[in-house]
């Protein structure tokens, strides 16, 4: 059941739904990645947290002019006017006072929502409330959604894609490189406002799939799992919509077969599935992979080191260090050297004394930077060049391994 | 309208939210100054979670496995998101975002899939609360003030948050001069030997401690309202530290007065019949203070 759903086989509807919520989550892990860089993610928590109130709004004022309360392109309009005037009022107390942008952050939030609270009571108490289901946009819910629906988000998921494609590249330069972007003749003020368009309309398309107090996460968290893999800016937006698209098409199927469950709480623990992964196993800055760099850089240090003291004939206390030469051959428990150890010993001396020669020398200025007791001189040098510093250093020219 | 019909369904209701609002404007004015105000919108999304697990352990509704469920819960996010932040070297707005909306949704499905059909537990009720809801049955009117007997039925909610309140008006008076000298120079506070790292973990487990007692008691919102609106409204009428406080208090008070009585009056007013929610009025009251103040407020621009 799962699998079907999975590959887009339990209906037109469940499959458009499941479709349109994995380009919206395509979509939105791109645009966050824009949002991450500008340390303004949760200026999206605001936006999405003020639709309430227009979601209500529009719901009582089509009831008013005798429409369908359900309508969902006037919800989702209604929705859309209040998350502007949210992020207006975001941006106004950041602006015009001397508040900061998270305590503005936490004031609209949390005074749209109570206002669309107060509403969501009116809703309730009017004759054609009480079926309304508007209670659904609060967690999402994919039951029995209307195959105009289903078109809709589909159709505003891919919409929102090809914008994020259009505008990328200045979007990119303003969250990377303000100044340069200024610099590059790229109209900041203008690509904020695309930016946050984008997001407000990631917010309201994912309105009724994943509902408006968790939508904030499918733009935060596939972003900050993509930084795990990748140094570059332009992967990690590439990988932020990969995530976000993945997590919320294993998402939506699960939900579609879970119809009783709200569909907003299974795409973000599937997302938070995916960051913990990422954050543990990701190859560029997993946890794993950063362990393993520092054990290996830890025992680089003890090698090297306990190497140059046997060298000297000075004894080694470090049991860590011991414990490392023993285990390589280099070296007996009571700290005397083995033969090879004695070997590998010279050779180290040798190394730092070429080092310490090339690092006197102003000529090679640029090279002995480069020393940080680890790096072989000949990773860093030519034959000739280290064949100089041997003559300047005198001395027997090659040991025996 | 008399104290017959007031005191038993209006007065305990107007007074637990009354505390909780000034219980959490209280530390609210500090997170607000460290530049750590969405704490209070973490610690209320993360304590559901908490709640439930209380609830699916115990298998009954009590209050103080729950208030133990939820600050757990408070704990368990601030670790999370310190690791994320530390270890993952991302930016705390960001790791804040992943772990709360993800415990969040852990409650919430939770929720929905254990049978919490037979008790009083529910999203909606988490979110915006059910202020109107504690009422005092016992009361007749304000002569039950004076009764025991009626006394002893009022909703435990009231003697909860006010031990809460007194509990966090202590603490704030206790370390009022080391807090306010860590929260506007920690450097200065840490040479004067200042333990800045246990305060402000200390600041945030109190904040928990006032999210999760009125939590139990209004909704994560007015929670999360409480904790923003009245101490931003009140930096922008004063610079001074006392009297920022002393103004949030009052802001806070009047949000929950007005908002309770305008939630529950204001519809009959203008020709309705049923009430509005308290919990969204109060946090809609609180909006119109701060905007009156960002217009207003003799210091609502920053200090060139």
């Amino acid at each position: 059941m799962f699998l079907e759903a999975l590959f887009f086989q339990l209906g037109y509807n469940a499959t458009l739904v499941t479709f349109g919520a994995t380009l919206l989550g395509i979509a939105a892990g791109v645009t966050g990645s824009f949002l991450f860089f500008r340390k303004r993610a949760l200026v999206s928590d605001a936006i999405s947290h003020a639709t309430l109130p227009g979601v209500a709004l529009a719901f009582i004022v089509m009831v008013a002019f005798g429409f369908d309360g359900r309508n969902l392109p006037g919800l989702l309009i209604g929705s859309a006017i209040s998350a502007a005037l949210g992020l207006f009022a975001v941006q106004w107390l950041t602006s015009r006072t001397r508040l900061t942008e998270d305590a503005a952050i936490g004031a609209v939030l949390s005074v749209f929502f109570g206002f669309g609270i107060v509403l969501l009571t009116v809703v309730q108490t009017m004759s054609s409330g009480r079926q309304a289901g508007l209670e659904g946009f609060l967690l999402g819910s994919t039951a029995g959604m209307l195959y105009a629906d289903a078109i809709l988000i589909a159709g505003g998921g891919a919409l929102a894609l090809i914008l994020v494609g259009v505008f990328r590249r200045p979007m990119m330069m303003a969250s990377f490189d303000p100044e340069f972007a200024r610099a590059s003749g790229i109209n900041l003020d203008r690509t904020d406002l695309i930016m946050m368009s984008l997001v407000m309309g990631v917010t309201v398309i994912g309105l009724k799939i994943v509902g408006l107090i968790l939508i904030v996460a499918l733009l935060i968290i596939p972003p900050v799992a993509a930084r795990f893999w990748s140094d570059r800016a332009d992967r990690v937006v590439l990988i932020a919509g990969a995530l976000g698209g993945l997590s919320a098409w294993i998402g939506a199927s699960a939900s579609a077969v879970a119809p009783n469950l709200p569909t907003g709480p299974i795409i973000v623990l599937t997302a938070f599935g995916i960051f913990t992964a990422s954050m543990l196993f990701a190859p560029a800055r997993g946890l794993l992979i950063s362990a393993i760099n520092h054990r290996t850089f830890q025992r680089g240090v003890h090698i090297r080191q306990g190497l140059v003291s046997l060298a000297q004939g000075q004894p080694i206390y470090e049991p860590m260090t011991i414990r490392l030469l023993r285990a390589e051959g280099l070296a007996r428990a009571d700290g005397v050297p083995t033969p090879d150890g004695v070997a590998r010993a010279s050779r180290v001396l040798r190394d730092e004394k070429r080092w310490e020669t090339a690092r006197a020398d102003p000529a090679l200025e640029m090279a002995a930077a480069r020393y940080d007791g680890l790096t072989q001189i000949e990773d860093v040098l030519t034959k000739d060049q280290i064949d100089e510093l041997d003559a300047r250093i005198g001395g027997p020219r090659e040991v025996t391994q | 309208m008399s104290g017959a019909e007031f005191v038993p369904l209006s007065l305990t209701p107007l007074l637990i939210g009354c505390l909780a609002a000034v219980a959490c404007a209280l530390p609210g004015n500090f997170l607000l100054l460290r530049r750590q105000a969405l704490i209070g919108d973490a610690i209320s999304h993360v304590v559901l979670p908490g709640i439930v697990v209380a609830f699916l352990l115990t298998g009954a509704i009590s209050a103080t496995a729950m208030m133990l469920g939820a600050a757990t819960a408070a704990v368990v996010a601030v670790v999370l998101i310190e690791g994320i932040r530390r270890f993952g070297r991302i930016e705390p707005g960001a790791a804040m975002g992943v772990v709360f909306t993800a415990m969040f949704a852990g409650g919430v499905l939770l929720l929905e899939l254990s049978d919490t059909s037979g008790v009083h537990l529910d999203v909606e009720h988490a979110l915006y609360g059910n202020l109107e809801s504690l009422v005092w049955l016992d009361a007749t009117g304000w002569g039950s003030l004076m009764d025991p007997s009626a006394l002893r039925g009022l909703p435990p909610e009231v003697f909860r948050i006010s031990v809460v309140l007194f509990l966090i008006t202590a603490l704030l008076a206790v370390f009022w001069r080391p807090l306010a000298i860590s929260t506007f120079d920690e450097g200065f506070a840490a040479t004067l030997g200042v333990p800045v790292t246990t305060l402000s973990l200390g600041l945030v487990i109190t904040s928990a401690l006032a999210a999760v007692a009125a939590f139990d008691a209004v909704g994560s919102i007015i929670v999360i309202a409480m904790f923003i609106c009245p101490p931003a409204a009140a930096r922008l009428m004063t610079n001074r530290l006392g009297a920022q406080v002393a103004w949030s208090v009052a802001f806070a008070l009047a949000s929950a007065i007005v908002g309770f009585v305008l939630a529950g009056y204001g519809p009959l007013w203008i020709g309705g019949t049923d009430a509005v929610s308290a919990a969204g009025m109060i946090a809609t009251v609180s909006g119109f203070i701060l905007t009156a103040t960002a217009l207003m407020g003799p210091k609502r621009r920053s200090v060139v």
